[in-house]
């Protein structure tokens, strides 16, 4: 028996064999799990992908906030600052308003004083006036008992009244 | 795999010693397991023979006989037929025809080579189908499997991507489940043949048909699917033109190439399993050899020959792999060759 010459019955039997071992394996076996293999990588590669986007759209929503923290900063400086400027001008206008209500008011109370002044005074004058004829009547009715004292004093009071006549 | 040989030395030993009558012949012992038999042989203690008995289908001059090979056993004739002893056809079914001269019938008896076929692929089908359906039972959201099918997963995936993908080139996909097929194939019948006892110990990859079977798909496989490139560079090469014509050296030279690589991926995978099986069964046979020269020797020789034998079968084990992964590599190398593109500067 030669170990070099193949034997018939097993080579039709290895034909048989592997045939069905080579259709089944290429059927059901090796293209299931490379199939398998490469969708997994398919899928790792995928999932890989999205996290780095994912990370790179925190980074970015992350950069997004703070920008926005800044801004409403800014924004909260540049109000308070103008509330700020408000507050003085209204102060101011107030102050100023009340100064010129200030001096309004003085300007007419002391208007007000004048007039009541005045009247006083003229209100005094008329008394003072009719006090004093009254007094000089009295004096005049006390010293014009006698004709003699009334001539002269007529004298000297039409005197005077030339006098200042004159002047 | 070292303890199981240890376990096989006994039936070894017992079948050398009953069949050589005291005197042990190493060469039967060795040709005897490497070679095909009718029957499987398990084990022998003492008188008891544990042989499972075979189908023998054999279509001789009289039409077709399908009989159990333990009609045979012993050199009995059964239906004109016995196992020749000696001569051309030595251990194989034959009949006597007119002229008294023994011819072999058409014989496609399960032998236990065939049987051993039929057990290794059933185990290598079973096993990657059986990882085919762990991946339709599980969702790609599931993960990467572990364990056995992880392994199954790991190997496929290396020799997918670096040998197919590798060396066929651009078609790949096409030539994949052939080489992988191919692989797995020469590596579990490689690596059952290794387990001496009953399901494994048939030589398969050691055997000539089934290396010549192998070798002969990759011939297929490289020239049915060759290019006008991969035809051109063999009938009509680039080489300067007095070597073309008149006398035709470099065509006739590729020509033959084109049947020495099959040719040397069957030889390179018989020889290589077939001495491997040879010389661990050499050097357990040391031990039955030295018996008759003294206690002291042969106990050494004993433990020198199992260590070796350890040796040897780690040794068959890398082997085992290598030669798949060899007969893998070179296939997809020769399908890689016949899918040249024309050159460019043409």
């Amino acid at each position: 028996m030669g170990l070099l010459t193949p034997d018939p019955g097993l080579l039709f039997w290895m034909v048989v064999t592997f045939g069905v071992v080579f259709v089944l394996l290429a059927k059901y076996g090796f293209p299931v799990i490379i199939k398998a293999v490469e969708d997994r990588k398919a899928y790792i590669d995928n999932s890989l992908k999205s996290a780095r986007e994912a990370n790179e759209q925190l980074a970015h929503v992350k950069q997004e906030g703070e920008k926005i923290l800044a801004q409403a900063r800014e924004e909260q400086n540049r109000i308070l600052s103008e509330a700020a400027v408000t507050r003085d001008r209204i102060i101011k206008d107030a102050q100023d308003r009340a100064a010129v209500e200030g001096q309004r008011l003085m300007a007419e109370v002391k208007k007000q004083i004048e007039t009541e002044k005045e009247s006083a005074i003229r209100d005094i004058r008329r008394q003072v006036a009719v006090l004093s004829v009254g007094i000089a009547e009295k004096i005049m009715r006390g010293k014009l008992a006698d004709g003699i004292e009334q001539n002269a004093l007529i004298d000297r009071m039409l005197d005077e009244m030339l006098e200042s006549s004159k002047k | 795999m070292t303890l199981l040989l240890l376990l096989a030395v006994p039936s070894t030993t017992l079948k050398a010693e009953t069949g050589g009558e005291g005197e042990l012949d190493v060469n039967e012992l060795i040709f005897g397991h490497i070679g095909d038999a009718y029957e499987w042989h398990v084990v022998t203690v003492g008188d008891l023979h544990l042989t499972i008995p075979l189908p023998v289908i054999v279509k001789s001059s009289t039409g077709w006989h399908v009989f159990s090979s333990s009609n045979l056993e012993g050199g009995k004739e059964y239906e004109g037929l016995y196992i020749a002893d000696g001569g051309t056809n030595d251990g194989k079914i034959v009949e006597r025809n007119a002229a008294g001269e023994e011819v072999r019938p058409l014989d496609i008896s399960i032998t236990k080579n065939v049987l051993g076929l039929f057990i290794n692929s059933a185990l290598l089908v079973c096993i990657m189908l059986g990882c085919a359906r762990w991946y339709r039972k599980h969702s790609l959201e599931q993960g990467a499997p572990k364990g056995g099918v992880g392994m199954i997963e790991a190997t496929v995936m290396s020799i997918y991507e670096d040998v197919v993908k590798g060396c066929v080139g651009e078609d790949y996909k096409r030539y994949a489940p052939y080489l992988l097929t191919a692989f797995f194939f020469v590596l579990v019948n490689n690596l059952m043949g290794l387990i001496p006892v009953f399901p494994g110990g048939a030589t398969v990859t050691g055997n000539i048909a089934v290396t010549m079977v192998l070798a002969l798909c990759t011939f297929l496989f490289t020239n049915i699917f060759g290019t006008k490139a991969y035809w051109k560079e063999i009938f009509w090469p680039e080489v300067p033109t007095w070597l073309k014509v008149p006398i035709p050296m470099m065509p006739l030279i590729e020509f033959f190439g084109i049947f020495t690589k099959p040719f040397a991926l069957m030889i390179r995978l018989f020889a290589n399993m077939m001495a491997g099986h040879a010389a661990m069964l050499s050097l357990i046979a040391i031990i039955f050899i030295t018996v008759k020269a003294g206690a002291v020797i042969n106990g050494s020789m004993t433990v020198v020959a199992v260590a070796f034998g350890i040796f040897m079968n780690a040794l068959e084990l890398l082997v085992a792999f290598i030669q798949a992964y060899v007969f893998t590599m070179l296939s997809a190398v020769f399908i890689g060759l016949s899918r040249v593109k024309e050159h460019k500067e043409k």
